[in-house]
């Protein structure tokens, strides 16, 4: 016991990180910055809008936003899971399919989903209009522009997060456990409800609290529904009561409950050690359904996937091949450059994401202590801001960056090298990190929570610098936690708005930014092509994850 | 393993790096502008049916047209924080609201020029010189002839009558265009009685959906009789479809006129092609007027300028007259009485 304690205690004091245990703490500082800047308007408060805001429309945010963060994390939990779990644990007729077009509903953008829902579902769309032809006007029992049709939009939207992630963590687990717990006597619901479910927690939880951060941060779907959320309350104020410091001051009241969230999100983790006995799972052993049972796996899988991708693909294949028709080349070209401009932005975003996460989470983990944690925690604040907040917030500083930078230039040579950061992509890059830092750290982090602490202690005793440990020892056994998160970041990315429209240099557009301008002007048909294009783009990566991790 | 898993990591962080490098090329915009001289840069929320007429533009004068769009808060702000340094020499914008408040942000230079004050009317731009109309949308009454005689109605007020209920159909609180609206009934009336009107319009339990089209669509499908839309969406539909079954009523001909709004635009203070960006607003107020206005179906600023055909069929009117600078100055005001009369 001693020898054990005192390893550790050599391993943790004597061996200093040196430089790049700062690493963790830029960058918690660089991604604190905007989220600073927003939060400073909250100690000079506008008490005659908040005075107003308490007495006509924020009890109203304040309930629908815990309404729909509730059905969307009921929603999510439930229908993630438990698909996850049909798939890793049975085997039935079309599972290989099943596998990958489960995933797919997370390249279709919840705004796009809610518009295209929205045009089918509503009084003059076509489904109610082919029942009151009929005389079928009973059967409707939706009313789509409220917070049900928000929840079930988002829900179809979002629960991907929870089955990819909650996948990778039935995959990771070993099958000694449940062998071991089948030996023991253990019954299928118990096996699964004690064993299995608790290890792969950290997972779901992560994956839980991605979708629920996402829906909190969500302003411009909630809108088609008729159900203001806080995030909607923001833009109201900001542009409604054109009060730009209360709305920064609604953002730092998001921004607290987004930390609620988080605190909720770590006590559900808890602190039992995840690690497995042989660091990467064998994956579980599947059971085959035949007959009727196989079909009704398979039936509900199908629904599933018709609803969250099928159907909304199939409005916008229909309003897609009208605009071919009239299509001209030079639309196409526009087409073209921002597809161009998108795959670029989300590539670059996607790789920077991951590395500084991973890089983060792995120090912080040979620097374990309970400030490091809440620095973490910290970290990846970013997810549940609305990105125009962050746009602000990143744009300010930076801007004020690019004068100095101008002036001392101008003073010291003559010339004034234009807006540096704020007139290219760098700006954009800092800004999708700090907004999608938490769904590369989720990933990362519940991966490098299967690597058995004895592993790491045994490198660094065998001499191991930081840089060998995390490429050549934790690097390997992450790699499908690391591929996860890569690309849920690129698809959030191609997905992303508020942030791209603020910061993006002067022509530079992307196929999100296209769609929303013709979403706004309810030309939908025009929309199709580039939200197509999207949806087809994230599909690739998607593709390639899966096969990866086979 | 290792070694491959480091090369990947190198591979990755070196693409990284080379797509950077290679999006910093646009790193000196003001650079590559300075070197053409024959250029403007247009930060602008109108972005439909604009890209022609730039292009025509373009061909007629040899100047070049660059935009960017995005939604009008969002562009002033970044005006805002660009400073001396902005490359956007126009600022153009959907709703005389936005651009009030870019005025009044000291955004927008004041203008001197004897072609705009011709042809634009004063009641459609700013004293100030600072920013001018160039379309204007009115926001009326649009009916179901089947089930509405046109007789019944009169006034944006007189929908509060109980024998509206349940047979309204208007857009949120959240857009502007309801915010300009209820702006020019506190013009009009008075904050009091202005707040008066929206509860009688809320007392109908008006259905309200967030999309002008989704509204007129609506009402051919019959959920609901009477809404309140902007007048070029009825235009896009007939386009579309002549047979669409919606009718205009021009609200008010008796006493002010209809409400109306514009998008125009503005020379932002720190131009860098200050004069270019004039000879766009003049132009645009002139020769490009017709084909300005008509690619949205609005109306044109400038009333020597031909409207599209569409439009014109739906006759004359009489418009509301009140400086449309005022629909900013008193938007705040119109949001809180949107908001404590629950009109959401």
């Amino acid at each position: 016991m001693t020898n054990n304690t005192s390893i550790t205690q050599v391993v943790r004091d004597k061996r200093p990180l040196g430089l790049l245990s700062l690493l963790p703490f830029i960058v918690v500082a660089l991604t604190l910055l905007p989220v600073l800047v927003v939060a400073s308007s909250l100690f000079t408060p506008t008490w005659p809008v908040w005075q107003h805001l308490w007495s006509t429309i924020l009890p109203e945010l304040l309930l629908n936003t815990a309404v729909l963060l509730t059905g969307v994390g009921i929603g999510t939990l439930a229908l993630g899971t438990s698909l996850a779990w049909l798939v890793t644990a049975y085997d039935f007729p079309g599972k290989r399919t099943f596998e990958w077009l489960l995933v797919l509903p997370m390249a279709m953008p919840a705004y796009i989903m809610g518009f295209v829902y929205m045009a089918i579902f509503d009084f003059a769309g076509p489904v109610q209009t082919y029942l009151r032809a009929q005389g079928l006007d009973a059967l409707v029992f939706w009313e789509i522009r409220s917070g049900f049709g928000a929840i079930t939009v988002m829900t179809l939207v979002l629960y991907p997060y929870v089955y990819l992630l909650a996948k990778a963590g039935f995959a990771e687990q070993s099958g000694s456990a449940l062998e071991a717990a089948k030996v023991l006597g253990s019954s299928k619901t118990r096996l699964f409800m004690q064993v299995v479910l608790p290890l792969a927690r950290p997972s779901i939880v992560a994956g839980v609290s991605l979708a629920l951060m996402e829906a909190l941060a969500d302003f411009a779907t909630v809108r088609y529904f008729n159900f203001p959320t806080v995030a909607d309350g923001i833009l109201r104020v900001w542009h409604g009561l054109m009060d730009l410091g209360a709305a920064s001051e609604m953002a730092g009241l998001l921004a607290m409950l987004a930390l609620l969230l988080l605190l909720s999100e770590q006590r559900l983790r808890n602190r039992r050690a995840y690690h497995q006995v042989r660091g990467k799972g064998q994956g579980l052993p599947t059971m085959f359904l035949g007959g009727w049972r196989g079909l009704v796996a398979a039936g509900i899988c199908s629904f599933v996937v018709f609803a969250a991708f099928g159907l909304p693909l199939t409005q916008l294949l229909l309003w897609g091949s009208r605009e071919l028709s009239q299509l001209t080349p030079g639309t196409l070209a526009v087409y073209v450059r921002l597809a161009a401009n998108s795959l670029s932005l989300a590539g670059i975003a996607a790789a920077v994401a991951v590395a500084v996460a991973l890089l983060v989470a792995s120090l912080t983990r040979l620097k374990s202590g309970a400030l490091s944690r809440l620095l973490t925690r910290v970290v990846t604040t970013g997810y549940a801001l609305p990105g125009a907040v962050i746009a602000v917030g990143i744009l300010l500083p930076l801007s004020a960056l690019d004068r100095s930078i101008n002036a001392v230039a101008v003073a010291w040579w003559g010339v004034a090298p234009g807006l540096i950061f704020t007139g290219s992509i760098v700006g954009l890059i800092y800004a999708y990190t700090v907004r999608f830092m938490a769904v590369a750290y989720n990933s990362v982090d519940s991966s490098l929570e299967k690597i058995p602490p004895n592993t790491v202690l045994a490198a660094r005793v065998l001499g191991a610098t930081p840089l060998r440990l995390i490429t050549e020892v934790q690097l390997p056994l992450i790699l499908p936690g690391l591929m996860a998160g890569a690309i849920l970041v690129f698809v959030d990315v191609m997905k992303e708005l508020p942030i791209t429209l603020m910061l993006r240099p002067l022509g530079y557009d992307t196929l999100a930014i296209w769609v929303w301008q013709m979403a706004a002007e309810s030309l939908w048909a025009s929309t199709a092509l580039p939200a197509l294009v999207i949806v087809l783009a994230g599909l690739i990566p998607i593709k390639l994850l899966l096969s990866q991790s086979k | 393993m290792n070694k491959k898993s480091m090369y990947l990591v190198l591979g990755v962080v070196a693409v990284a790096l080379a797509f950077l490098l290679g999006g910093m090329i646009d790193l000196f915009p003001a650079e590559e502008a300075a070197a053409k001289p024959e250029f403007v840069n247009v930060y602008t929320s109108r972005h439909y049916g604009v890209e022609p007429v730039f292009e025509r533009f373009t061909r007629e004068t040899g100047i070049q047209v660059r935009f960017t769009t995005g939604s009008d808060a969002v562009l002033r702000e970044r005006l805002r924080a660009e400073g001396k340094n902005t490359p956007a020499d126009v600022y153009m914008a959907v709703d005389a609201g936005n651009l009030w408040l870019a005025g009044e942000a000291g955004l927008l230079a004041p203008l001197e020029s004897q072609v705009l004050r011709d042809n634009i009317p004063a009641h459609l731009r700013d004293a100030g010189n600072r920013w001018f109309g160039l379309t204007r949308r009115v926001r009326t009454i649009l009916y179901h002839p089947d089930r509405v005689n046109p007789a019944e109605l009169s006034t944006y007020e007189a929908l509060t009558d109980p024998k509206w209920a349940g047979r309204l159909v208007m857009r949120p609180a959240t857009h502007s265009y309801t915010q300009s609206l209820v702006s020019s009934l506190i013009a009009a009336h008075g904050p009091a009685r202005a707040e008066e009107i929206v509860r009688g319009w809320v007392a109908n339990r008006p259905t309200l959906i967030d999309s002008d089209t989704r509204i007129l669509e609506a009402l051919a499908a019959g959920q609901g009789d009477v809404a309140i839309t902007n007048h070029y969406y009825l235009g896009r539909l007939l386009q579309a479809n002549p047979q669409f079954p919606i009718r205009v009523f021009w609200a008010n001909q008796n006493d002010r006129g209809a409400h109306q709004n514009i998008s125009g635009a503005g020379v932002t203070t720190h131009a860098p092609n200050r004069a270019n960006a004039i000879k766009l607003l003049e132009w645009l107020a002139t020769a490009g007027q017709a084909d300005f206005a008509s690619s949205n179906h609005e109306y044109p600023a400038n009333p020597n300028a031909t409207a599209h055909p569409i439009i014109v069929g739906f006759g004359e009117f009489k418009a509301d007259p009140l400086n449309i600078g005022e629909f900013g100055r008193l938007q705040a005001e119109a949001v809180q009485i949107l908001d404590r009369a629950g009109y959401r």
